[in-house]
């Protein structure tokens, strides 16, 4: 096999050294989706730098009120974290809408996010991938991708992103805690993922070497009404076919506070920006609700097999929405 | 268990039940003779044309890498009867996924990574992978799988049809399934001079030691194979697969033990598929809901090597009564890999069609499903006009509609209600054959008191182990734990392959006769038996496998309660019950798994399983089980399967029918139809994802 080098850190400052003097290395978490792609031959890494055991595994609080996730809490813990189902139980709900129990019980939060597409012809490297192999075209495009975006992709890639807890985060405002050899920063985790563009390679943000340290969720969105929602091919570990996360404050019959966004229509998680402008002041009704998605969703560019998409984002959306606004107001 | 009444049908433990669940049951990867290495595909990156060149030299520079063997330097195969056996003898690449190199390697990462390194040139053509019903290239076979002809008419079908008071026309489509196996395909080889050894990851040892005694030019009794435990093979481990041969090849080339375990993400193309079938049935009635006119016509795919028809018209054969009838089958070449059997190869696809449009007739003639198939019940078979040794469809239906509380139900299609989930009920009848091949069997009483009897029975995961022991308990009239059964390798007295629900008839019929002898036998000796023992031997040829003057196939009903989410177009189902009427059931609990077995793999075919040709590359989309979607727990809700106990003299001398495939035979119907009467929707293309549902609702239209 491709003999691969491996470096158990024992902080992060440890981890970004190790990475910056091993070209070529990866991070190691739960290495539920890098190890599959290492034995695929997607990912072929020169040094493994294992990150799982850093000190970064709990959740607390910030004096603000605000929450931090660690990046190596695993998705299991953070499902069923007192905290999180109390004030975020959108979170909650999105990472058990994940995966299986058993990939959550190792995978971890900054994993999560880092996990690639799971686009067939990305993970075969018989065939071409532009995300896996850059100028090598598109395998999709012309091959079968009822599973794939409608909404941002480019000429060069229509993959989507994979994760639920991701779509959650951007609902949240949540902040993704980097750090790196220019030391710190935060980037929001609706703009941590990046649309494919010219360059599908890239999947985030993150520049070469960083390490995610956390999550930071805002205090602002603590304790309103949230949701998640998942549609798929089996009632348990499958991919979203689409998914919606949502966050709504309604006061004096007006919405004060919206955060929507959707799953598995983008190479990111789709942060529904249009609609939210169109519903903050709004009152929370039906017709109101259909207009701000319509509003949104108007953007879509379905491709020949994926045209469902849409409307099963919509569905998905309006009856998230509709649960979430004070019944009086919702009809 | 000491009662030997009660031998035959109690719900005896699996024998080897501790030793799977602990871990220690071997598997045929997992014989770790010393020396031994493994090896890894290489496998076509095009769906038609050839290999041009093949470069190993940086695979055979990779760390570990023994030898590369390619088309240009494999060793010379025997005309295999299979053509999906001659690997690496040229360089014809017939499917994309066809192997077309095997890296033998000290380590499986070794292997893998020196297979990452094979360069390859092709001399790539044009292919056509799309089945259509329009294919210029269909033709009716001759033949079915099964040996079935592959086109039957009575009557005057057309004009019946035509001049039906209530007619049903309909399409009907099932994708090209996989049957993934928990334990993929698996061989270790290894040659001792010109005797080769494998453990085999199969269905029948004997049939894999014929083929490969064939393709090495060996006698068979140079060549054993063992299949001790086998994780399941729903049919893609029936006869001699390709990993097996290259695992035998390596061995010869390496002089050293070898071990191929095909990679999960080979198995669609390699081991054999389900092939996709397009339905026409038409069904034309009284006004009283008496057929006069069926026809079922099917179209489906074969590749270019070898002939493989879905006989998915057959069950059309057999089910109702109608003056007038066609049942023809109609074949598409195409650059795709060989299909082959997968659980109920035929029925399964078929029921789908024709118990969906007994549906549809029931509705059109507003009767209910369950008094529709009543009423066309046949006094005999209708194709051959031979009697049933015994048919008990009626008592199934009947007893599965109390079961299920069907008289309770709506009549009319929904939807029932206005809010987002919708449920509703339906049912569809199954049929299986009967099948039965000759086999051999000894069995030995020994001195101590104790039997052991010997067979080349296979248990793949259904429980034939235990069972050939209560049959041979049953038959020498001892307690079941007297009994010590031999089975899974081929220096045993040869027996049929673990297929077409045959397997328990076959083996037991051979086990059964042996043990009558020797109970005669014994019967004759007086005092104490001499070392070894006394043994007697039985070979069924001519009596299991003779013709029957009847017509024998197991019946069942199945009944499905779904919730329908209009929201997502998410189908659930609720309940699935099934009785069944199989003759004899032999043992409770393993009859019990296997039913609910098939009814789970009918509720994927319904619901979550399907593959997808990708017409761009020629190759199945769904290529690991993250993708493919087999039912998980969650899926899967309370499953109840019944049965009605058949006294049929006309079966074998235990009295028993099949039951490894029955389950899977019209469950996808039941639950379609049940989607139909949920929301009013008829869908006809499987399976039932939230895509085709949500956007057939008339909810989702009419925006």
């Amino acid at each position: 096999m491709k003999p691969f080098g491996y470096v158990r850190a024992g902080s992060v400052e440890e981890a970004a050294d190790a990475y910056a003097s091993h070209p070529g290395a990866r991070y190691l978490g739960g290495g539920t989706n890098l190890v599959d792609l290492m034995k695929l031959g997607v990912e072929q890494p020169a040094t493994l730098v294992d990150v799982s055991r850093l000190p970064l595994d709990s959740v607390e609080e910030l004096p603000a009120g605000a929450l931090r996730i660690g990046a190596t809490v695993r998705n299991s813990d953070l499902a069923a974290h007192p905290l999180v189902r109390d004030r975020y139980p959108v979170l909650s709900q999105a990472l058990l809408a994940g995966a299986s129990g058993q990939l959550r019980n190792i995978a971890t939060t900054g994993g999560n996010l880092l996990q690639r597409t799971r686009c067939p012809y990305f993970q075969d490297t018989s065939k071409p991938c532009n995300k896996r192999e850059p100028g090598s075209g598109c395998g999709a495009r012309d091959g079968v991708h009822r599973d794939h975006a409608v909404l941002g992709h480019s000429p060069h890639c229509i993959a989507t992103h994979p994760s639920d807890m991701a779509v959650a985060l951007a609902a949240l405002d949540a902040q993704v805690e980097l750090y790196g050899a220019d030391g710190e920063r935060s980037v929001p985790a609706a703009e941590f993922h990046r649309l494919p563009g010219d360059h599908p390679e890239c999947d985030t943000e993150i520049r070469p070497g960083e390490i995610i340290t956390g999550v930071v969720l805002p205090a602002t969105a603590a304790g309103l009404p949230s949701r998640y929602r998942k549609a798929r091919d089996r009632a348990s570990y499958a991919f979203a076919l689409a998914s919606v996360a949502a966050v709504l404050r309604v006061d004096d019959g007006v919405v004060q506070h919206v955060g929507v966004a959707f799953g598995a229509l983008a190479h990111r998680p789709w942060r529904a920006r249009r609609a939210e402008e169109a519903l903050l002041g709004a009152a929370p009704t039906a017709a109101a609700f259909e207009r701000a998605v319509d509003l949104e969703l108007a953007a879509a560019q379905p491709l020949s097999d994926n045209a469902y998409k849409v409307g099963l984002a919509r569905d998905l959306a309006l009856d998230v929405l509709t649960r979430l606004a004070p019944p009086t107001t919702s009809t | 268990m000491s009662d030997t009444d009660t031998a035959l049908g109690a719900p005896a433990e699996r024998r080897e039940g501790r030793e799977k669940v602990t871990g220690t049951a071997r598997y045929a990867a997992e014989h770790t003779v010393p020396g031994r290495v493994h090896a890894w595909p290489v496998t076509a990156a095009i769906a038609c044309g050839a290999v041009r060149a093949i470069d190993t030299t940086e695979a055979l520079r990779s760390a570990g890498v023994i030898t590369v063997l390619t088309h240009e330097n494999a060793p010379r195969l025997a005309d295999a009867d299979d053509p999906t056996l001659a690997v690496l003898q040229n360089s014809r690449v017939p499917h994309r996924g066809w192997p077309i190199a095997l890296v033998v390697a000290e380590t499986l990462e070794a292997a893998r990574a020196g297979a990452a390194a094979v360069r390859v040139e092709y001399e790539a053509q044009d292919h056509d992978v799309t089945l259509t019903d329009s294919h210029p290239g269909a033709y009716v076979p001759e033949e079915a799988n099964g040996g079935y002809p592959g086109h039957r008419e009575r009557g005057a079908p057309e004009g019946a049809f035509a001049s039906a008071a209530v007619r049903v026309d309909a399409a009907y489509r099932v994708p090209p399934l996989h049957n993934h196996p928990m334990e993929p395909h698996a061989a270790t080889a290894q040659w001792d001079g010109h005797r080769l050894v494998v453990h085999d990851s199969s269905q029948g040892a004997t049939a894999v030691r014929a083929t490969l005694a064939a393709l090495f030019r060996l006698p068979e009794d140079q060549v054993t194979v063992v299949a001790e435990h086998v994780g399941g093979g729903f049919g893609s481990k029936g006869t001699a697969r390709p990993h097996v041969v290259l695992a035998a090849m390596a061995a010869r080339r390496t002089g050293r033990p070898v071990t191929v375990v095909l990679p999960r993400r080979f198995l669609p193309a390699l081991v054999g598929h389900r092939a996709p079938t397009l339905h026409r049935v038409r069904l034309g009635a009284d006004e009283q809901g008496s057929l006069t006119a069926l026809l079922h016509e099917v179209t489906t795919h074969t590749s270019r090597i070898k002939e493989f028809v879905e006989q998915a018209a057959v069950p059309a054969r057999v089910m109702y009564a109608s003056p007038h009838s066609r049942t023809t089958h109609r074949v598409v070449p195409l650059d795709v890999p060989s299909p082959s059997w997968m659980r109920a190869p035929g029925e399964a696809p078929g029921m789908f069609a024709l118990e969906s449009a007994m549906d549809e007739l029931a509705v059109a003639l507003g009767t209910d499903p369950v008094e529709l198939r009543i009423a066309n019940e046949p006094d005999t078979e209708p194709d051959s006009g031979k009697p049933f040794s015994s048919r008990h469809l009626v008592e199934c239906l009947r007893e599965g509609a109390r079961r299920f509380g069907w008289a309770h139900r709506d009549p009319h299609p929904g939807p029932h209600s206005s809010g987002p989930l919708l449920v509703g009920s339906g049912v569809a009848a199954a049929v299986y054959p009967v099948l039965i091949q000759p086999s051999t069997a000894t069995a030995r009483a020994l001195p101590n008191g104790n039997f052991t009897v010997r067979v080349n029975a296979t248990d793949i995961g259904t429980g034939a182990r235990t069972v050939l022991a209560q049959v041979a308990a049953d038959a020498l009239g001892v307690p079941l734990d007297r009994v010590r059964t031999e089975i899974g390798n081929s220096d045993l007295p040869s027996a049929s392959l673990a297929g077409g629900s045959s397997g328990t008839a076959s083996w037991g019929w051979a086990v059964h006769e042996a043990c009558t002898r020797l109970r005669a036998g014994l019967a004759e000796h007086t005092g104490q038996l001499p070392e070894p023992g006394l043994t007697a031997s039985a070979d069924t040829a001519g009596t299991a496998d003779a013709d029957s003057d009847y017509a024998r196939h197991a019946f069942g009903a199945h009944f499905a309660e779904v919730a329908v989410d209009t929201v997502t177009g998410e189908v659930r189902v609720r309940r699935l019950l099934g009785v069944y009427a199989a003759g004899h059931i032999l043992n409770s609990r393993t009859a019990r798994s296997q039913f609910i077995g098939g009814m789970t793999m009918g509720l994927g075919m319904a619901l979550t399983e399907g593959s997808t040709m990708d017409a761009a590359f020629g190759d199945f989309t769904e290529s690991d089980l993250a993708a493919y979607h087999v039912p998980v727990h969650a899926d899967v809700p309370a499953v109840e399967a019944h049965w009605i106990d058949e006294d049929d003299p006309h079966l074998n001398p235990m009295g028993s029918k099949g039951i490894g495939e029955i389950g899977i035979v019209g469950t996808a119907a039941a639950i379609g139809n049940a989607v139909h009467h949920a929301t009013g929707v008829r869908y006809r293309e499987l399976p039932l994802t939230p895509d085709r549902v949500l956007t057939g609702l008339p909810s989702f239209m009419a925006r």
